[in-house]
């Protein structure tokens, strides 16, 4: 009789089986998708290996991420799928010094030369063959299809790769904006390599022979050759075994062999599988609804929000076009004069909008009356700047003004606007009749349709079935509120409880509830929200949604039937009302010129300025193009007749020039990283320097290259982007060959006002240490980091003596640091007098002014992503927050203030409420922990004095459209206060 | 004037006050002592799912973890029914400093301004960080010692106990003895002659040496990280269970040594940046003090039992620099780092890192550390964990089972 190794291995998304000897010679082998029915097919691969292996007995363990609940019920043993691959590795791969492995949703390196470690991703799955399956869903195509237009591809974009809504919104303005799809496809894997260097390779160099695992690796050519290539690696090099999909499981049989582990039949470890009951822990919660009777009442409530209809083949007269140019879908609709609905079109995208609305435009043209007149149009959405130019549509309108022109005309007196589309969720508050209050989500979309959707599509339903079968589940699941990915594993949970498909569904709906209203618009009572409750968007089209939402608030709300179309709705009523003040006929794109039309797209560099931004440009088959990517009016090509004023360009550059004054003669060169405070403080320390007699090297401007060069010594994957941005300033500064490299560590701030204390925030005061702990060319030689405090003269001239010890210049020290405090105080002197000047200038102009408020390293344009610049585009002066604190007195709070660049927020704020013609807009980086408690305060100290609170969240995201949305929005509200 | 309730002192006699429990051991013995001089005090031990709900629905989701846990727990309380809330105050430690859980008080005030305005919060502090006339939380002199000595006594409790509980052939058998000396402590402290610590080290280290003991040695494993996480089974998800059903031993750095790392910051504080103040030669002593207590602990435990005492402070305090400045005072600041750093060099070389998910100084001092104390200590084997209320028990546990598999692989186990 026969003892073999059998190794199974339940992942997120598949099951492997494998069999082999004791020497790892794989005798059988197999690899299966689970879709969530994980014990079933564990059982099938059990069957077919216990009929091919009628004899043998097996030593048998269980790996996997989904693995350890069914090991443990099923009684057999259990290693860690890492484990499990160093083991198989070791065994048969001697010579590999690093091995990479992507799997569902997991993604794993192990170091094996130079100390061992292995490591997992953390709490998040960006950069696995989930954010692959998303990224290609997005794109409509399958993965396979995905890689084959990888390898295709001439060059790569940018993309955000830590979470699929990160890259999500890198994706599709590229999409709307037309670049080319295996561009795009490349991108997306170019953007799993950058994720893998960043989180998981954590500061350790990825070098020598690589062996790369996991199916998306195995089944994929564009992304190995992502791999392969970013690394730098040679063929010889780069290792993609032909087991590796099932390597895993190999590890672990092998793990089984040498744990001898009792040997069993096949007949009786399929027997154990089936017996396995895994302890239940499922909470449930209330059913959605207890009869047929109670849906089909609610159903004829809602059926009366509803709007009349008109035959387009019948009706003659003027008609109104609006166009919602989604993320995602696409939506048209074509209204006659008293707003009864000729035609409408909700539909995916497929990536590909301005196609998408040719067509159906082109069918509208074939179907309509002849004596059918399309008066104007109006185009709204993402891609509204796109399809305007392309199509001819007479009018552009913000996103939000559409939805609200929508609701109120089912509402007259709404004041409460939630809209749940497939990528976003936009709420507003109306108060006397403007848009009060905007809330969108910002770096989440766990609240929002495409949530659901993916769960529909991973359980093999089509997501209108899915959401249905919720509506009369008998238990439904407490899956409580949280991110998508994680959900995942909450979902798979409750299927290996024994939670069925509808239980799921019940419990999905709700929870895309709970993260609308406590996760985006953190609502704590539902007085909050308002009295008259227009629910829209397509998410909200699924019954059972829309009935947690009213069980949620224990309020009915208005659903209006065409609740995913209510943006193109609104497009059209604003067409109308526009049309009413002209007699001018359409411009919209005519039938002749429609049958034609055909466009090219191609992407430059713009010339206009050092930013020399990527552009996208379209040209039309009528001569006309259409440029995206850019920043500002020149890329465009659109010249201003006069200036904006703007104090973010005037300060950035103030800072920057300090970079060509040099002392004649020089001791050594000492680099100084423009990062963190040093947006501040280099006058000072620039001056200190150079008094001395230092050559003083600035490492210059950001971008997205300086990014990559210090992304491998990044230690914390979830620090805020200013502050992995310093990695490759010291970077750039070793390069440069500097002497040493000077950046200080601060608990303290300068103290400026009457508050609790003045510090820094800790990435602020201790990042030097980070630096020095985690770049192995850093050295006590050519690294200088010293605790000192700038609001003490004397600590600061006794630390650096001791600092340049070896220069031998004590005695010219105070001096120094005097002309340095002088320096500073004149820099900050100047700022605040332009700041005068540009308010003086916009008010003499009639401008409104913009307080753009975050901290001093917001100037840095990678990290704002000029968004002053498209602030100054909508006609608005831009100022900064630390040159207007000053004006403004502290306001009474109800945090601790007790940090210098916090203080000076709520200063800002409290200044702007007493100035009419000044907003305030909160620049926020992503993963700013101090600022969860400055927003609040923020915007209740604006909001009390009925000014508009809107807040930015930036990140190493290079898409400014929902910064756009926001400004236009809050344009909008300004103009109609 | 502040616009919050204050506990009065009238409110000692009718209010009860609520404490979220950070410290399992050590916060059973300081309730009894704050009960001893007339407060009534509940410590929270709720789990339920609606303690995350009410913090999530309750403070930004940004926060950290710790205080969406700890006000999730008040609301939860309050709310329950279980707890009048015009007889109910809450309290919530305060340690000050730079990091944002200083503004936990505040968060939780905001919250309760709009659902129940009447309940006081107190902050516990021993700086004084809340001064009001009116205020009726006296702490005064010997109810600042005896909670103190509560903390050193629970800290010792909590060593013994997790040094026993792997290991104990009678299972429960510890937990009797725990049990009973929190019972007995807790009478003690309310006596004269509590202070005589060298007497109650060796009948607890003699008590718990009876205890019944398995002599296979078991992987150990230390656990740092941010304070509340660290130490809530709330928190963690019973971190200190979850190892031991693994078959480890959880070493845990106790509070003590906390104390010591905050007393001597402001020491450093005024050392680095010239801040000398009337207070720095008090911290200094202060710090002394401790010191001192914790030699007689370590020289206690050498003496009279076989149980590992805790690391010298003064030489983890001077291993440190190799790492990182002593001017990193920010929430758990260089104190992770050194305790890293010591237990590897006492070869308990398995650490987990607990942190709430996004902790700002825990970039700094815990992953952005690894790499420095693995210069120093190639095989420590240092596993980060982020906890949040959207990570998973299972994605967490399964991210130690990798970090043990190394520890077993090491061992010789397969």
């Amino acid at each position: 009789m026969n003892i073999y190794a059998l190794g199974i291995d339940v992942g997120s998304t598949t099951v492997k089986t494998v069999v082999c000897d004791e020497k790892g010679t794989v005798l059988h082998s197999a690899y299966e998708r689970h879709f969530s029915k994980v014990k079933e097919t564990v059982s099938a691969q059990l069957e077919i290996i216990a009929g091919k292996f009628p004899e043998a007995q097996f030593r048998s363990a269980m790996t996997g991420s989904a693995g350890l609940g069914l090991a443990n019920a099923a009684g057999i043993s259990f290693v860690q799928e890492v484990h499990a691959a160093f083991l198989a590795v070791k065994m048969l791969y001697p010579k590999t010094d690093t091995v990479i492995e992507l799997g569902g949703e997991d993604a794993k390196i192990i170091f094996l030369t130079g100390g061992v470690e292995q490591r997992m991703n953390g709490s998040c799955a960006g950069g696995t063959g989930a954010f692959i399956d998303q990224m290609a869903t997005l794109l409509g195509i399958t993965v396979q299809e995905l890689d084959a237009a990888a390898l295709r591809a001439k060059r790569t974009y940018p993309i955000a790769s830590r979470c699929g809504v990160f890259a999500k919104s890198d994706i599709q303005p590229l999409l709307n904006q037309g670049a080319a799809r295996e561009d795009v496809a490349a991108s997306i894997f170019r953007a799993v390599v950058d994720q893998t260097v960043a989180g998981l390779a954590q500061g350790r160099e990825i070098k020598g022979n690589v062996l790369f695992l996991g199916g998306p690796l195995y089944f994929l050519k564009g992304l190995r050759k992502a791999f392969v290539g970013t690394l730098g690696l040679t063929e010889e090099q780069a290792a993609f075994p032909e087991q590796a999909p099932v390597f895993v499981a190999l590890g672990s049989a092998l793990y089984a062999d040498q744990s001898k582990d009792q040997p069993k039949t096949a007949a009786m470890l399929l027997e154990k599988i089936r017996n396995a009951h895994a302890a239940s822990d499922v909470l449930t919660g209330d059913v959605l609804f207890q009869s047929k009777e109670e849906y089909a009442e609610f159903v004829e409530r809602h059926k009366q929000c509803d709007l009349a209809y008109a035959d387009l083949k019948q009706y003659e007269g003027d008609a109104y076009l609006g166009i919602d140019s989604g993320s995602t879908t696409t939506k048209l609709v074509l209204i006659t004069e008293d707003g009864r609905l000729l035609y409408s079109h909700y539909a995916s995208n497929e990536g590909q909008p301005l196609d998408r609305i040719a067509a159906k435009l082109k069918q509208i043209y074939a179907d309509k009356n002849p004596k059918l007149n399309i008066r104007a149009s109006a185009v709204t959405g993402y891609g509204e700047d796109l399809i305007r130019a392309g199509l001819s549509v007479d009018y552009g309108i913000v996103e939000t003004v559409a939805h609200f022109k929508a609701a109120s005309f089912f509402c007259p007196d709404v004041d409460f606007i939630i809209d749940i589309g497939g990528q976003d969720i936009k709420c507003f508050k109306i108060k006397n009749g403007a848009i009060d209050s905007i809330m969108l989500n910002e770096a989440c979309s766990s609240g929002c349709g495409s949530f659901i959707q993916t769960f529909a599509m991973a359980m093999g339903y089509d997501i209108a079935e899915f959401s249905q079968m919720g509506l009369f589940a008998k238990h439904p699941v407490e899956l409580g509120s949280r991110c998508t990915v994680f959900m995942n594993s909450s979902v798979k949970q409750a299927q290996k409880d024994g939670a069925t498909v509808e239980d799921i569904s019940a419990g999905l709906s709700s929870s895309i509830i709970k993260n609308a209203i406590y996760k985006v618009i953190r609502a704590r009572s539902v007085d909050e929200l308002g009295k008259n409750i227009v629910v829209q968007g397509g998410t909200f089209l699924n019954d059972a949604v829309l009935r947690c939402f009213e069980r949620e608030i224990g309020r009915r709300v208005i659903r209006p039937a065409i609740s995913g179309l209510m943006g193109a709705f609104g497009a059209a009523l604003y067409a109308k009302e526009q049309a009413a003040l002209t007699d001018a006929p359409s411009t919209l794109i005519s039938p002749e010129a429609l049958k034609q039309f055909s466009y090219t797209s191609q992407n430059v560099r713009c010339g206009g300025c050092t930013a020399n931004c990527s552009l996208n440009v379209i040209k039309f088959s009528d001569g006309g193009r259409f440029v995206s990517g850019n920043r500002c009016e020149k890329g465009a090509g659109v010249k201003r007749d006069t200036e904006v004023p703007d104090l973010y360009t005037y300060k950035y550059d103030s800072l920057m020039v300090l970079a060509k004054e040099q002392p004649a003669r020089s001791r050594a060169t000492v680099g100084l990283p423009m990062v963190l405070s040093f947006y501040e403080q280099m006058p000072f320390w620039h001056t200190l320097f150079t008094k001395l007699g230092f050559r003083v090297e600035i490492s210059g401007e950001s971008d997205r290259k300086v990014y990559f060069k210090g992304q491998h010594t990044i230690p914390s994957d979830t620090v805020c982007y200013p502050a992995k941005l310093a990695h490759g300033h010291v970077e750039t500064l070793l390069e440069k060959g500097v002497d040493f490299i000077f950046w200080p560590c601060m608990s303290y701030n300068l103290q400026e006002a009457d508050t609790n204390n003045h510090f820094n925030c800790p990435v602020v005061a201790y990042y030097p240490e980070l630096m020095r702990a985690n770049h192995s060319g850093l050295n006590a030689d050519n690294f200088c980091y010293p605790y000192l405090d700038l609001n003490n003269r004397k600590n600061v001239i006794q630390v650096m003596k001791k600092t340049l010890r070896k220069y031998n210049i004590g005695g010219e020290i105070a001096g120094a640091v005097d002309a340095a405090y002088q320096a500073f105080a004149d820099f900050r002197k100047d700022i605040a007098q332009k700041a005068q000047e540009v308010i003086a200038q916009a008010r003499a102009q009639g401008r409104k002014i913009i307080v753009l408020a975050g901290r001093p390293y917001h100037l840095d344009k990678e990290i704002n992503h000029g968004i002053h610049k498209l602030i100054t585009s909508l006609g608005l002066a831009v100022v900064t927050e630390e040159s207007v604190a000053p004006l403004g007195e502290m306001p009474h709070l109800h945090v601790l203030n007790q940090w210098t660049y916090h203080s000076r927020l709520y200063r800002a704020a409290q200044y702007v409420t007493t100035q009419p013609d000044m907003q305030l807009v909160q620049l926020v980086s992503f993963g700013c922990g101090i600022d969860a408690i400055t927003t609040d305060e923020v915007r209740s100290i604006l909001e009390s004095h009925g000014k508009l609170y809107t807040q930015l969240k930036i990140d190493e995201i290079n898409n400014l459209g929902a910064a756009k949305i926001r400004l236009r929005s809050l344009l909008a509200a300004m103009n109609s206060q | 004037m502040e616009d919050h309730a204050i506990f009065t002192r009238e409110m000692k006699d009718t209010h009860t006050i609520l404490i979220p429990n950070m410290l399992p051991i050590q916060f059973r013995l300081l309730i009894s002592v704050f009960e001893f001089y007339g407060y009534h005090c509940e410590l929270l031990e709720s789990e339920s799912r609606t303690v995350v709900e009410e913090g999530l629905k309750n403070v930004h989701n940004d926060t950290c973890y710790p205080a969406l846990l700890v006000i999730g727990q008040f609301m939860e309380a309050l709310k329950s029914g279980k707890y009048d809330p015009n007889r109910t105050a809450l309290m919530l430690p305060q340690t000050g400093g730079g990091c944002r859980a200083s503004n936990y008080i505040h968060l939780l005030r905001k919250c309760l301004k709009d659902t129940f305005p009447q309940v006081p919060v107190i902050s516990l502090n021993f700086v004084g960080l809340e001064k009001d006339p009116r205020n009726g939380w006296q702490l005064t002199m010997p109810m600042i010692i005896r909670a103190i000595y509560s903390i050193i006594y629970g800290d010792m409790l909590m060593t013994l106990y997790n040094q026993c509980r792997s290991y104990e052939l009678i299972k429960g058998s510890s937990k009797k003895v725990l049990d009973k000396w929190i019972r007995y402590m807790s009478k003690e402290l309310r006596k004269n002659g509590y202070t005589n610590t060298t007497k109650y080290y060796k009948l607890m280290l003699a008590d718990f040496a009876k205890i019944e003991r398995s002599s296979i040695p078991r992987i150990k494993v230390g656990i740092v990280g941010e304070i509340y996480v660290k130490y809530s089974p709330l928190a963690n998800n019973h971190l200190e269970d979850f190892l031991i059903s693994e078959g480890c031993e959880p070493v845990v750095p106790s509070m003590l040594e906390f104390i010591l790392y905050w007393s001597i910051n402001k020491v450093n504080d005024a050392r680095i940046y010239g801040k000398y103040t009337a207070a720095t030669p008090v911290y200094h002593m202060i710090y002394k003090m401790f010191l001192a207590e914790q030699k007689r602990v370590i020289r206690t435990m050498k003496e009279h039992s076989t149980f590992t005492p805790p690391h010298d402070f003064e030489k983890l305090r001077a291993s440190v620099t190799r790492y990182i400045g002593q001017g990193v005072n920010m929430g758990e600041g260089w104190l992770i780092p050194a305790e890293m750093g010591a237990l590897a060099e006492s070869g308990t070389e398995n650490i987990i890192c607990t942190q709430p998910f996004g902790c700002l100084p825990n970039h700094i001092i815990a992953k952005g550390m690894s790499r420095a104390i693995k210069e120093y200590y190639p095989d420590a084997n240092i596993v980060a964990i982020d906890y949040d209320p959207g990570a998973t028990r299972v994605n967490q546990e399964n991210r130690i089972k990798l970090m043990l598999a190394n520890a077993r692989a090491k061992r010789g186990e397969v």
